[in-house]
């Protein structure tokens, strides 16, 4: 909403400057978005130093020595140039030949002297203004020229160039009163404030409705717009009649009728306004419903009266509101032929639609420039109707904009009185007597009961009665005080107060923002501490993420949404069932690379590693993040958490010394699985060998938790790699379901004593067939060595001649270690034949010596 | 023999003089105190000495035997430490050559702020709720007081999901945390129907709304909500929380303020600005000149929405408040692009901790 200040001025005082203005508004929910000046001096520098401006400010401000009003007598052609003209124009002390080229002067080249000098706006020169040749707004200092022999030191400005609009089609014609030599500033300067009006505040969709909020929070009084007409025609009655479907859908209509207007351009001060306050003027009759409409928020549409009694073959007409057939097709006046939705609501007379209700009039019956007399209605419709067929039309308006946020129906007639007496100001019409309202069902004003202490309990500040009831009343509410208790009633400019808890609530906003936020104390909770909860998956999954950037992965967080096309890159690691695998599709994607939601993890991570690759010698990689299933049995979709892994290229950071650039493999992943499980102490993990599309066929494994398959993991296959731009190293990737994993892992484990007793270390070296798995070796160890054994750690495999082709020498160091004495060597070297017997009967195996 | 030892001394200490290794100490004890030494020799005498004459010898003998024995120990000691400095000296490194690189994780940006802001509010007393990310219109909007044919219900703002669902309740990705708070109130509530246990609040999750991807805005983004329903909360209770989470999360003394604001599910409501912490409210291109940094949104929770969670808004009143948790990241940092993030450029991720 961008409120010019002359025109809020008019309606209620303003005893600060106006950035403390704004800063109260702003503080009060109005925020304001920025001050722009047209004319009125833009405040000094902030005294705080610096940049600071609080509230954006920008525009220019009118010298008064060098911007005044002037007076051109006549219009002579250029002796050198046809697109221009030579004025003489006086300023108030001397007579000046002022060169322009505004097409607007051409019509009155060369007819000497004129009937009725044109009031224009005259920059000296030095004077700042804007540079109506550049697009957008330059400063220029007006500057002595010499244009095609002629001097030119001045000029008659464009709004373009005193920053009142971008029109620079031609001179400013001021309106006739306009005082010569009057600074500028003093006889139009002006200031905008463009302000965010939320929902909750759409009773200030408006310049009074901007004026009140002013009034009621700098404590001003206000100076409600005069709504007396001079009515001094035949009277409406029985020229026209209404009648209303649906109260529900139009819960008021009222006309008024103007006679024997002229249709012309309005006075220049009421189009410089509704070019500030961001409309276009158009003429007389149309710019009277706009600016009633800006200033009191009530929209108005004109029709041309005439063209309704033809229409009605000569009778009075009646105007019908209804929903429209579907199908029903009306030429709106953008000449757009538009087919209408059941759930829009027409005006229409006997011969069909007219306009769309509270959106936009219809081409037929608009005012133009044959008009004579003109019927004018004021009504108002049901906001959800209006709303939905703004977006189904895709048709915002100015009157759209109030009628979609509720305009309350006693609006109607405020805007049809204002709006009739502007037009018979400014067209020369007669009003008719009377006007005619439909209001068959008055919509009654919710009742809301409060006190002291209930405010007490909400908002934590200590009123009294007589000061909440002045706080509302400043708001123009009703309120009726018995005792401690107030029987509060909006008044019937508002619809945003509800019954109820609810109004109750809407009350407090009210006595909260004009009271003040900044003067609520700031206090500590004192309430009662809730029963307090653990959420064990939680701690879990962060104890996951947190081993995982021990072990030096760096966590990644991808997009949820992807599309079926990027996903199909990598057989799903989890497969979804039948009746699941159909991804959840987007009904409105915004891009089609996101028309899905994932449902699978590892694309969107190798995605995040393709990013990377050129750039990183070295990738790894998780993300612990959902996936989307559709659900078989619940209305919401299954969403399931996982945990990705990639890695890619040299194991250890380039440095000046030689490490272990070689790139890392199947094992570096397994490693890093086996210490993510063994840290989160889950000992009956297995991974077992597998085959997976997605992983090269010798280079794979799952992970299982009991039975359940939890996790897949290996180096990608060649052909699937192929279809990401990754570099030649090998990648390895992991995707488990962590859930299961997280559900598993133990609150608690057990923590042994450290031995007091020496152990006994001894490596042994066992050679096997090839195709027995060390799994199977070490298992055997294990349950070969009974008690005493306490750890095996394998620590060389060898191939090679010395043990013959399709062999394999595992190397193992064992420790024996008893928990109460010393282990004698005999007793040594019984468990080691016992593991050595053992591996000889079950897995083939020989001692290496 | 007395003067036999005298020489015996002086020669074995002139020789000592000359040592410097330890063989040649090694050579100069087996000559000076070795079993065929002089001195040795003399102490063998002794027995064949007249008795008036062997004690004296005897002392001088012993004195001279511990003389040096001792100068032979502070020799080898002499010794050894000139040969432990000559080997360190030779062991000097460059200590200025980089140390070995070490391959280090980081938890994304985004997960360090969300543990900074959980932390904050757990010692006030929040504890954390999660709640699902696809959510139904009932419970993204409806039971949040968004009246019918709310702009923000248009298509253009939410993420519709195609699967079947009732005719008035769409499926969508949630454009907001808000729809955690029916879910838990409803989940508390239900212990206790007749008189709900408190209820004290932070909800993280990840959102979607129909933006275009800019510097400024992103398809998904996550959200801290916070919601504190009880018997005594009052809006003083909200502005003390939140100032108390601002001088925590942005520093000691930080100045916050609360300007009136609208959202459907908080009356009343504010929003809550910062004042810039960069130019100290001077005016900076972080906070646009206007010395302000707004943070988040919050007031009073609605009475439609706690009745709707099982809450009877005339016993028990709340307030809630939701922040960005990229904003408040992007802030933290001096980060301009909200594209960052969900970039994952290691070359950005790397810069965290």
């Amino acid at each position: 909403m961008k409120v010019p200040v002359s025109w809020l001025k008019e309606f209620v005082d303003i005893p600060v400057p106006l950035e403390a203005l704004a800063h109260e508004l702003t503080m009060a929910g109005l925020e304001v978005e920025e001050i722009r000046y047209v004319g009125l001096p833009l405040p000094k520098a902030s005294s705080q130093g610096g940049e600071r401006q609080e509230i954006k400010i920008s525009g220019l401000e009118w010298d008064p020595e060098k911007i005044v009003v002037g007076a051109i007598y006549e219009v002579n052609p250029h002796p050198n140039a046809d697109r221009l003209v030579l004025c003489q124009l006086d300023d108030g002390q001397t007579v000046h030949t002022v060169l322009t080229g505004a097409p607007n002067l051409f019509p009155y080249k060369g007819k000497g002297a004129l009937p009725k000098p044109i009031k224009v706006a005259y920059a000296k020169e030095g004077a700042r203004i804007y540079d109506g040749h550049q697009p957008g707004q330059v400063l220029t200092t007006l500057k002595r020229a010499k244009i095609r022999g002629v001097d030119s030191y001045s000029m008659a400005c464009s709004e373009k160039e005193l920053g009142i609009s971008d029109d620079h089609e031609g001179i400013i014609f001021l309106d006739d009163d306009a005082p010569v030599g009057m600074p500028l500033v003093d006889y139009m300067g002006d200031a905008v404030l463009d302000i965010a009006i939320t929902p909750n505040i759409a009773r200030a969709a408006s310049i009074y409705g901007v004026a009140r909020e002013v009034a009621a929070i700098t404590g001003q009084s206000l100076r409600p717009p005069s709504l007396s007409v001079l009515m001094s025609g035949a009277p409406i009655a029985g020229r026209v009649s209404i009648q209303i479907q649906d109260p529900k859908l139009n819960p008021r209509f009222m006309l008024g009728l103007i006679e024997g207007v002229e249709i012309r351009p309005s006075p220049y001060q009421v189009q410089r306004r509704l070019r500030l306050a961001g409309m276009r003027p158009i003429n007389n009759i149309v710019d009277a419903t706009n600016y009633a409409m800006l200033e009191l928020g009530e929209p108005l549409h004109a029709f041309d009266y005439d063209k309704l009694v033809k229409r009605a073959g000569g009778k009075p007409p009646l105007i019908i509101t209804r929903p429209a057939q579907p199908g029903e097709r009306l030429v709106t006046l953008d000449n757009i032929e538009r087919t209408l939705d059941d759930f829009t609501v027409l005006v229409c007379d006997s011969a069909g639609p007219l306009s769309i209700a509270g959106v936009m009039g219809g081409a037929e019956s608009e005012v133009d420039e044959t008009t004579h007399n003109v019927l004018l209605e004021a009504a108002t419709w049901n906001l959800i109707n209006v709303r939905r067929t703004v977006f189904a039309q895709n048709l915002p308006s100015e009157a759209a904009y109030r009628f979609s946020r509720g305009v309350h129906p006693a609006m109607a007639e405020r805007g049809l009185l204002r709006g009739l007496e502007l037009m018979r100001q400014w067209s020369g019409g007669t009003v008719a007597e009377g006007i005619v309202d439909a209001y068959p069902k008055p919509i009654p004003a919710p009742q809301i009961s409060i006190t002291a202490g209930e405010v007490k309990r909400q908002l934590g500040i200590s009123l009294t009665a007589e000061e909440i009831k002045a706080i509302l009343e400043r708001l123009e509410f009703h309120v009726l005080q018995e005792g401690e208790t107030l029987a509060v009633q909006p008044p019937d400019h508002r619809l945003d107060i509800g019954e109820g808890v609810i109004g109750v609530a809407d009350l407090m906003e009210e006595i909260a923002r004009i009271y003040g936020y900044e003067r609520i104390p700031t206090t500590r909770l004192a309430d009662e501490l809730p029963p307090q909860r653990t959420d064990p998956l939680r701690e879990r999954e962060d104890l996951v993420r947190d081993l995982l950037v021990n072990l030096g992965m760096q966590e990644v967080i991808t997009y949820r949404m992807t599309s079926a096309e990027r996903e199909a890159r990598l057989p799903f690691v989890f497969e979804p069932p039948p009746e699941q695998v159909e991804p959840i599709r987007l009904k409105n994607p915004i891009a089609t690379d996101r028309s899905i939601l994932r449902q699978g993890l590892l694309v969107s991570l190798l995605e995040a590693a393709e990013r990377n690759a050129r750039l990183q010698p070295r990738l790894a990689l998780f993300e612990i993040g959902s996936v989307y299933w559709r659900s078989v049995r619940e209305l919401l979709p299954d969403e399931i958490l996982r945990l990705g892994i990639v890695l890619c290229g040299q194991r250890a950071l380039t440095g000046w010394q030689a490490g272990d650039m070689t790139p890392m493999d199947f094992y570096d992943l397994k490693g890093i699985l086996e210490s993510l499980f063994h840290g989160v102490h889950l000992e009956e993990v297995r991974i077992l060998a597998a085959q997976h599309a997605a992983f090269h066929p010798g280079k794979c494994a799952e992970v299982y938790l009991g039975e359940q398959r939890v996790g897949c993991f290996g180096e990608l296959h060649p052909l699937v790699k192929e279809r990401f731009e990754l570099p030649e190293a090998p990648v390895l990737a992991a995707e488990l379901d962590l859930n299961p994993i997280l559900t598993a892992i133990p609150d608690r484990y057990g923590v042994e004593a450290v031995p007091a007793y020496p152990p006994v270390l001894e490596d042994i070296a066992v050679i096997v067939d090839e195709e027995v798995p060390a799994e199977k070796v070490e298992q055997c160890i294990w349950s070969a060595g009974g008690k005493v054994l306490r750890a095996v750690h394998l620590f060389d495999v060898y191939r090679g001649e010395q043990i013959g082709s399709g062999k394999k020498s595992l190397a193992y160091s064992l420790t024996y270690q008893a928990p109460d004495r010393t282990l004698t060597d005999e007793e040594a070297a019984q468990v080691r034949n016992r593991i050595v017997r053992r591996l000889e009967q079950e897995l083939g195996g020989k001692l290496r010596s | 023999m007395l003067e036999q030892l005298n020489e015996i001394e002086h020669n074995a200490l002139s020789a000592l003089q000359k040592v410097e290794e330890e063989q040649a100490l090694e050579s100069w004890r087996v000559s000076f105190l070795g079993r065929n030494s002089p001195l040795m020799r003399v102490f063998d005498g002794l027995r064949s000495l007249p008795n008036e004459e062997r004690p004296q010898v005897g002392r001088r003998a012993n004195e001279v035997k511990r003389a040096l024995e001792e100068a032979y120990q502070q020799k080898l000691e002499a010794i050894r430490q000139a040969a432990l400095q000559r080997a360190l000296q030779s062991e000097q490194l460059d200590v200025t050559l980089p140390g070995r690189p070490l391959a280090r994780g980081r938890l994304h940006p985004l997960n360090q702020t969300l543990r900074r802001i959980f932390a904050i509010f757990a010692e006030m007393g929040f504890q954390v709720y999660r709640s699902r990310d696809v959510e139904s219109d009932e419970y993204n909007f409806q039971l949040l007081n968004f009246p019918p044919h709310h702009p923000a219900r248009e298509m253009q703002d939410s993420f519709y999901l195609d699967l079947p669902h009732p005719p008035d309740n769409p499926i969508l990705f949630r454009t907001h945390t808000s729809p955690g708070q029916i879910r838990a109130m409803r989940e508390f509530a239900a212990q206790n129907p007749a008189d709900p246990p408190p209820v004290r609040i932070v909800l993280p999750g990840m959102c979607a709304r129909y933006e275009q991807i800019t510097a400024r805005s992103e398809i998904q983004f996550q959200q801290v909500e916070g919601l504190a329903v009880g018997k005594s909360i009052t809006f003083s209770d909200l502005k003390g929380t939140l100032t108390d989470f601002a001088q925590r999360m942005f520093g000691k003394g930080v100045r916050s303020r609360f300007r009136a604001s609208h959202f459907p599910f908080t009356e009343p409501s504010a929003e809550m600005d910062i004042e810039c912490f960069v130019c100290g409210g001077a005016g900076c291109a972080v906070c646009k000149r206007s010395g302000w940094l707004e943070i988040l949104g919050c007031g009073m929770v609605h009475p439609v929405v706690l009745e709707n969670g099982g809450y009877d808004p005339t016993r028990y009143s709340g307030f809630a408040f939701g922040m960005g948790v990229e904003r408040i990241t992007m802030l933290r940092y001096g980060i301009e692009d909200i594209r960052y993030f969900y970039g994952n450029d290691l070359r950005f991720l790397e810069q965290f901790a």
